[in-house]
Formats: C-alpha cells, sequence, structure tokens
C-alpha cells in the first residue's frame, strides 16, 4: 500500500489548496460582478444620475406611471400621492409618494427601482430619490418623499409610456440600531 | 461480493489484512476500494429510486389538467427534490462508485491513494441524503425552489432550504475527498509503463472529471453558504434591499452548473469508450483526440454558464459570446460521436446488453445534444427558456446520455465484479423497454415546449392533455422497467453461469487479466504495462 507515501501527500496538498481557492473565488465573484457593474452600468439604476443641461422637447409627451409594492409583510402603506404625470422629455419633474409605518415598531426599509419597459431604464435619470437610502420610520409615522427626475432625449420615439415601479423591502436587523432614518445604503 | 472473500489471499503475510470485521463493522470500517465501490453503487441505486419515486409523483399529477393529487407547493418540492437527488444522489455517486471500482483495477493500482479517506469520502453521503430526504417531514416542507435554488425563493423558504444546503455542503465535501483520491490515484500510481495516453478512456474521462469536480464544487459551496448568511445572518449578497442582487446567485450558480453537467456526462463517454471498442472488436479509433476532445469540453465548460440565463437581461455582447462559446461545445462532442461511429465501422459487431445501452446512448444522447444546439442559439432561447423544451432536452442527455452509460458500464463490469454472468434476456428486456418508455415519456414534451408549455408548474391548459397524458404513461412505464434491473443485478449477484476472466471476447485491458471477481487485494504486484 502507498497511502502514506510522500508523492501522494503532496498531490493531496496541491488539490486541497485549489479546493480552497476556489471556495474563495465563488466568493470573490460578488465583487467582481459589483464592479462589472459598476463600470458597464448595467446596475445603475439606485443612485443619482448626471444630467446635462438639455432642451426641453415639447413636441414630445411621455406619460410616466407610478407603482408600488410592498415585499413580504412589510407593515407599511406606500403609494404615490399622484397616480401618472405626463411629462415633456427633458423638463425637471417633481413627484411625490408618501410612506406610513401601520406598526408599533420602528422599521427600516429600502425601495428598490425598476422600469418598464427595460429599454426605459437608460434614458430615465433620477436626480433625487428616497430609493438612494435607506428609510427608518417610528411607530405610526407617515413620510412625503420625492423624486426628481428628467426623461433625457435619448429615449426611444416608440416609448409613450414608461412604468416607474418601486418595491419597498425591509432591512431586517436595523431596528434595534437605531438608524437615524436616513442611514446611508450599502454602497453599489 | 460475498465471493470476494473466498478469494482473499492470506498468502502475502499482511496480518491487518487477515481480519477485518464482519457484518455491518465491514462495510462501515471498510477501506477497499471494491467494497467501498460496491456501497456507492448500491447508495445510488437507492437514491435513484426514491428521486424515480418523486417523478412518479410529478408524472401522476401531470397525467390530467387541473389539480388531482398535490397542492402546488408540493408539486414544487417534488420537482425541486427529484432533480437534486437524482443529481447529486444518483448519477455523481454512480460514477464515483464506477471509479472506485475500476480505476485502480484499471491502472494496476493496489488501491485508492487515500483508503481511509474514502471510507469517509462515502460514509458522509448517507446522512446528507437523509436531510434532504427528512426536509419533506419540516414545517413548510422540502425546498421548492427548483435544483437550482434561486434567490430569491431560496433566500426566502422555510426551514427545509436550510437541510438542503447543509445536504449540499455535505455532499460537495464528499465529492471533493474523492476527486482528490481519484486524481492521485491517477497520477501516482499507475503502473509501471502505464503512461498517461496508455490509459483506458474511462480513466481519463475520470481523472478530467475529477479537475472539474475540484474546481467548482466549492464554488458551490460558497453560493449555497452566501444564501445560508443571507437567510439568517443578515448578509446581502442576493437581497435587492441591501444592495445585494438575485441575478448574481445565477451566475455564481451556473460557474458551478455548467460543468456539473459535464461532470455527469464525461465519465459516461469514458465508459461508452471502452464498451464499444469491446463489443466492435476492434481498437477505439482516435484515441488521441477522444482525449483532446475530452480536454476541450471541459475547458469550454467554464465559459459558457450565461446560456442558462439569457433572459435576465444582458449585453448583446455577452449573448452572442455564450451562444458561439456554446456552439463551440459541439465540435469536441462531434469528434467523440464520430469516433465511437468509426470504432464500429466494418467492426465484427454484436449486441450484448452493454453494447445496446452504447448504442442507444450514442443514438438518443445525440438527440439531446442536438437540442442543445438549438437552444444555444439566443433568440430561440429566449423563446424556449423555462419550457418543456428544456426538461426534453436535458433529460435526453442525462437519462438517456448518463444514466443509459451507467447501465451499460453496470452490464459491462457486472460479471467481473461478481464472477457470474448476468441474464442476457432480463439485460435486453431492461434496455428496450428503457429505451422505448424513455422516448415515449421524453419525446412528446418536444412539443408541448415549442407549443410553450412551461416547466415546473402542476396545471395546464387543455390543448397540452393529450401529450402529457402519453408522457404520463410512458413514464410510468420508465419507472416500472427500472425495477428489470434490480431483478438482473440481485439476480445476477447470488449466481449464474461462471464468467470467465476475459468475460467478454473482445475486451482489452488490465482488469480483464484479473481472475472473475477479482481477489479482495489486486495487483499488490503490480503488473507490467507493455
Amino acid at each position: 500500500m502507498v497511502a502514506g507515501s510522500g508523492a501522494n501527500r503532496r498531490t493531496l496538498a496541491k488539490l486541497l489548496v485549489v479546493a480552497a481557492v476556489m471556495f474563495g473565488f465563488g466568493f470573490a465573484m460578488v465583487p467582481f460582478y459589483r464592479a462589472l457593474c459598476e463600470v458597464t452600468g448595467l446596475n445603475r439604476v439606485a443612485r443619482s444620475d448626471a444630467v446635462e443641461n438639455t432642451q426641453v422637447d415639447a413636441t414630445r409627451t411621455v406619460t410616466v406611471e407610478f407603482d408600488t409594492n410592498l415585499r413580504n409583510d412589510l407593515p407599511w402603506t406606500f403609494a404615490p400621492v399622484e397616480k401618472s404625470v405626463r411629462v415633456h422629455p427633458g423638463a425637471l419633474t417633481l413627484v411625490t409618494f408618501e410612506i406610513r409605518n401601520n406598526s408599533d415598531r420602528p422599521v427600516t426599509g429600502q425601495a428598490v427601482p425598476s422600469y418598464g419597459p427595460q429599454v426605459a431604464a437608460r434614458h430615465f435619470r433620477k436626480l433625487e430619490c428616497f430609493c438612494f437610502t435607506q428609510q427608518t420610520l417610528a411607530p405610526g409615522e407617515v413620510r412625503r418623499m420625492p423624486v426628481a427626475f428628467v426623461i433625457d432625449a435619448g429615449m426611444p420615439q416608440d416609448v409613450n409610456t414608461v412604468t416607474l415601479s418601486y418595491t419597498f423591502f425591509e432591512v431586517e436587523g436595523r431596528n434595534s440600531v437605531g438608524g437615524d432614518g436616513n442611514d446611508r445604503g450599502r454602497a453599489g | 461480493m460475498e465471493a470476494a472473500h473466498a478469494h482473499h489471499d492470506h498468502a502475502h503475510g499482511h496480518d491487518a489484512h487477515g481480519h477485518h470485521p464482519s457484518g455491518i463493522m465491514r462495510w462501515i470500517t471498510t477501506t477497499n476500494h471494491k467494497d467501498i465501490g460496491t456501497l456507492y453503487l448500491i447508495f445510488s441505486l437507492t437514491m435513484f429510486f426514491v428521486g424515480g419515486l418523486l417523478a412518479m409523483g410529478i408524472r401522476l399529477e401531470l397525467m390530467q389538467p387541473g389539480l388531482q393529487f398535490w397542492r402546488p407547493e408540493f408539486f414544487n418540492e417534488l420537482t425541486t427534490m427529484h432533480g437534486l437527488i437524482m443529481v447529486f444522489g444518483a448519477i455523481m455517486p454512480a460514477f464515483v462508485g464506477f471509479a472506485n471500482w475500476q480505476v485502480p483495477l484499471m491502472i494496476g493500482a493496489p488501491d485508492m491513494a487515500f483508503a481511509r479517506m474514502n471510507n469517509w469520502s462515502f460514509w458522509l453521503l448517507p446522512p446528507a441524503a437523509s436531510l434532504l430526504v427528512a426536509s419533506f417531514f419540516v414545517p413548510g416542507g422540502a425546498t421548492a425552489a427548483g435544483w437550482t435554488l434561486y434567490a430569491p425563493l431560496s433566500t426566502q423558504m422555510g426551514p427545509g432550504m436550510d437541510l438542503a444546503i447543509f445536504a449540499l455542503h455535505i455532499m460537495g465535501a464528499s465529492s471533493i475527498m474523492g476527486s482528490i483520491n481519484i486524481i492521485t490515484t491517477i497520477l501516482n500510481m499507475r503502473a509501471p509503463g502505464m503512461t498517461l495516453m496508455k490509459m483506458p478512456l474511462f480513466v481519463w474521462t475520470w481523472l478530467i472529471t475529477a479537475y472539474l469536480l475540484i474546481a467548482v464544487m466549492p464554488v458551490l459551496a460558497g453560493a449555497v453558504t452566501m444564501v445560508l448568511t443571507d437567510r439568517h445572518f443578515g448578509t446581502h449578497f442576493f437581497n435587492a434591499a441591501g444592495g445585494g442582487d438575485p441575478v448574481m446567485f445565477q451566475h455564481i450558480f451556473w460557474f458551478f452548473g455548467h460543468p456539473e453537467v459535464y461532470i455527469m456526462i464525461l465519465p459516461g463517454f469514458g465508459i461508452v469508450s471502452q464498451i464499444v471498442p469491446t463489443f466492435a472488436r476492434k481498437p477505439l479509433f482516435g484515441y488521441s483526440s477522444m482525449v483532446y476532445a475530452t480536454a476541450s469540453i471541459a475547458i469550454l465548460s467554464f465559459l459558457v454558464w450565461a446560456h442558462h440565463m439569457f433572459t435576465v437581461g444582458m449585453p448583446a455582447a455577452a449573448q452572442l459570446f455564450f451562444m458561439y462559446m456554446t456552439m463551440l461545445i459541439a465540435v469536441p462532442t462531434g469528434v467523440k460521436v464520430f469516433n465511437w461511429i468509426a470504432t464500429m465501422w466494418k467492426g465484427s459487431m454484436t449486441f450484448e446488453t452493454p453494447m445496446l445501452f452504447a448504442c442507444g446512448f450514442i443514438f438518443v444522447f445525440s438527440m439531446g445534444g442536438f437540442t442543445g444546439l438549438v437552444l444555444a442559439i439566443t433568440p430561440v432561447d429566449i423563446q424556449l427558456q423555462d419550457t418543456y423544451y428544456v426538461v426534453a432536452h436535458f433529460h435526453y442527455v442525462l437519462v438517456a446520455g448518463s444514466l443509459f452509460a451507467l447501465f451499460g458500464g453496470v452490464y459491462y463490469w457486472l460479471p467481473k465484479w461478481t464472477g457470474h454472468m448476468y441474464d442476457e434476456t432480463v439485460g435486453k428486456w431492461h434496455f428496450w423497454l428503457s429505451m422505448i418508455f424513455f422516448n415515449v415519456t421524453f419525446f412528446p414534451m418536444h412539443f408541448t415546449g415549442l407549443a410553450g408549455l412551461p416547466r415546473r408548474v402542476p396545471d395546464y391548459n387543455m390543448q397540452f392533455a393529450d401529450f402529457n397524458m402519453i408522457s404520463s404513461l410512458g413514464a410510468f412505464g420508465f419507472g416500472l422497467s427500472q425495477l428489470l434491473l434490480v431483478y438482473g443485478v440481485v439476480k445476477c449477484v447470488k449466481g449464474g453461469t461462471k464468467a470467465t476472466d476475459k468475460v467478454w471476447e473482445g475486451a482489452q485491458g488490465l482488469e480483464w487479466t484479473l481472475p472473475s471477481p477479482p481477489p479482495y487485494h489486486s495487483f499488490e504486484t503490480p503488473p507490467a504495462v507493455k
């Protein structure tokens, strides 16, 4: 039996190192994909966009509809003040959303935006949004939150209606820490 | 297996070998590669029937439109657990069982390199399988996130998901230890003269498969660990609320998942490459091209993962890259198929059961390969994503591919392992019934899939009723036919015509120079290979 021979042990050690490195590689993919999305702009939906000073295209009108969702049992009421607005590409528009914490405990939530049709995401520029940060609401608190956006002129001509949908997720483990109600969300 | 005792050789003066425990302790404490190979094969046969039972549950519900038998949640548990158990409990351990039995015999080694670790890597499996099966009985039932465990489903399920995660951790550890053992055995313990390019192709495919396993099983372990910490420890790897991304789970999972599908087919290629030359009575055509084709498939398997997720939204450039890379895999796979056919060309072929399964494998696996090419085309895939066309595709390569190769291998080496010939009539019935019922079950799924029937849904539109009825009847037939395998194997283990050392007229290789069954300790003096 050669089981204990040095050559076998050396091979075992090398292969164990490979397995350990690959375990680390699985985790290394997390920052790698974050960086990739950052560089390519694939996932740029939850942060402030830069807007150049563009001309307002008054010849065109785009309807922006708002959709609000709560994930799981988030004990909140969440609704837009206006269900939809009609805007010209290039015009800065301000809309308001309202959330209310219906529970008797402070709750922290994070809103995640998405767009329909998908192509609109690239041309929908948010300058200010409650989705950039986590929101902590005291029991019974009501908060009105603004979203400032510009639809850039590059929006494809056949897109006449854009749906902006927000889903609020509860961020667990934040309530006991006692956030200041506006603490920055995790980078990325 | 008891016959192995009779041949036990005391003459070598290795005292420790003389009195190994008997009864159940023999199997628990065994470090013998033949015993462990047998354990692996029995374990995977058991899990094959557990997973098969779940499949019968799926087809029972799908026999008619509407909900007859199960709640939709339980149906999803059935599909998920069928996939997990078949992949990790049946197919993979069966191939490791073959490796344990055959690799030392084929390269002229006395045993596996790390005999105790070998025992440990097998005995991790029954607890892992128990965790999986037990998860049906915890509150909320087993995981129903699909065998791919996609977030955010997997980050929200009940405790059944945690049991599945632990089971995957344990099975992953077992696979990694098994692979390290196989690589070390192959690299360091070949008989003198057995150069790498003289190794039987089964050994080559397992060497490459073992490298794949070591590269990707830890990545799966990492992915499910992230799911676990997302579920219980407040991390946000896949939780959009915390800045994570559920799509990232798919990227990490398929980095493991695509090499995994080759892990399940490459040793099958190896088995077929042993069987075809034996029954064509000609050496394998294009041996070295077979080796290089296997290696190219292994390398390409790391570059195609995103073809499982064309619909998540990715730049056209990435879609094109993954589409072309996927199509490129058809080249080395084609080399293999043509080499098998060229081996048969003008050979003196006979069609015993192993050869029937090998021919059936080549025929049906190629069909699965072609539907794979269809699915590789991005715009087509976007239409067919998550339909029964995909279900048909991967059952053609996994059932008629991996499983038929395993069946062929069992019939091919069973006389060597037991010392008795199996019952040829039973074997042939098993092949023909499996082949026919397999196609009755899965061929109609191409049509339902093209017409848009989504997978993982217990109910469907009336228009799919006829094809689903055919599929279900075929599945019941396929399930029942597998009892013939058990009957044939048990009969062969218990007795039968004495097998000769060479068993098959055209057999080549070191394992056929040993008596049938081989002595408990074989090749203690390495054979010389010319």
